[in-house]
């Protein structure tokens, strides 16, 4: 065994917080019913699969709407699974 | 002017009851005069917290109804004349408590105390809508964890529906204190982060309780974490957020929430 392998787990499992941050934010959007003061970034992802429901036929589950929060900026992802 | 306050979350366990006492200590220690007061209608424990169960003799209930005084019900902490407990009732009939003889009892301790304390029993039924119900401020107790943030949301709805600074169209002032923040957990990438939670919930941050052995040790003594190790991590903390009760501008200590290198490498052995 190596001198790493003694503190090393053989496979870091991943993190799972962004997973869960991900999901209250889809549940609580759709909670609230109207999305509740400033919670801006809940209420843009909400708006945002709304538009593209309106020009394509598309699941909602298939808009994945994610925000990466760095120091300097956030990054707004938006990825559209379309039906071939 | 006295200042009422709910401790209220939606979900058990999250540590209302503890937080109630840790402040409502850390409050009398400042100078304040403080009542806290059990809401949990049957399932009382704010007493074993405060050790002055073996000293209850009148409830909030009895009081409410009017088959005791006020002054006969309260029990002053043994080692902070300034502090003071209402105890719940242990009566199984939770309608016991009525919302006429309830308003009279707050009206009276706000003539009495500068902070009024309530805890919250767990959940969203009538003990918890009593509790909030009139409110100057809440704080909203959270882990960071799923359930626990849902449960905040749903609350933080309630606050602003069905209290009576609600019913005047006026706002009940609410603060975060998110609780059992696991450092370690934190390193794993396996906890919710501060930064996400007050996003979600978008209430300011009155503080962040991490989990501790001296917590548990605390409730075993029958004192408030804040008296029991007073230089011990959620002591400290608890004394922070007393104090940004009171207006101090504290910095608010996050932990650093990087996935970082080290939690990886030491998982849960970390911290
Ligand atoms: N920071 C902490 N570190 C470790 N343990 C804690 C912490 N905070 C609370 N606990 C423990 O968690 C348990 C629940 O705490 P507490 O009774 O304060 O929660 P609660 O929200 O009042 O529960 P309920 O909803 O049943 O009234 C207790 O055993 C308490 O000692
Ligand atoms: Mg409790």
């Amino acid at each position: 065994m190596s001198f790493f392998g003694l503190f090393k787990r053989s496979e870091p499992l991943p993190a799972t917080a962004p997973v869960a941050r991900e999901r209250l934010q889809v549940l609580l959007a759709h909670e609230r019913g109207s999305p509740r003061n400033s919670s801006k970034m809940t209420a843009l992802k909400e708006d945002i699969i709304d538009a593209i429901a309106r020009h394509m036929l598309v699941k909602p589950e298939a808009v994945k709407v994610k925000i990466d929060r760095r120091a300097e900026v956030s990054i707004l992802r938006i990825a559209v699974d379309i039906p071939a | 002017m006295a200042k009422v306050l709910v401790v209220t979350s939606g979900k058990g366990g999250v540590g209302k009851t503890t937080s109630t006492a840790a402040l409502g200590a850390a409050l009398a220690l400042n100078g304040q005069k403080v009542v806290v007061v059990d809401f949990d209608v049957g399932l009382r424990n704010l007493d074993l917290v405060m050790g002055a169960e073996r000293r209850v003799v009148y409830d909030l209930i009895n009081v409410a109804q009017g088959n005791a005084k006020l002054s006969q019900a309260l029990i002053r902490d043994k080692r902070l004349e300034n502090l003071a407990l209402l105890p719940a009732s242990q009566t199984r009939d939770k309608d016991a408590l009525s919302e006429k003889g309830l308003a009279r009892i707050i009206r009276e301790l706000r003539t009495l105390f500068d902070w009024v304390i309530c805890d919250s029993p767990a959940g969203i039924e009538r003990g918890a809508m009593m509790a909030m119900r009139h409110a100057d401020a809440a704080i909203i107790i959270t882990n960071p964890e799923v359930s626990s943030v849902r449960d905040s949301d749903r609350i933080i709805g309630l606050l602003d529906a069905k209290t009576e600074k609600a019913a005047k169209g006026e706002r009940v002032e609410k603060h975060l204190l998110i609780t059992r923040y696991d450092q370690a957990r934190a390193g794993r990438g396996d906890m919710l982060k501060t930064d996400d939670v007050l996003d979600i919930l978008s209430v300011p941050l009155l503080g962040i309780i991490p989990e501790s052995d001296q917590v548990l040790r605390a409730s075993n003594l029958g004192q408030p974490v804040t008296l029991a190790n007073p230089l011990s991590a959620p002591a400290r903390a608890y004394s922070d957020a007393a104090r940004r009760l009171m207006g101090d501008n504290l910095a608010i200590n996050v932990p650093l929430e990087r996935f970082n290198l080290l939690g990886r490498i030491f998982g849960g052995r970390a911290a």
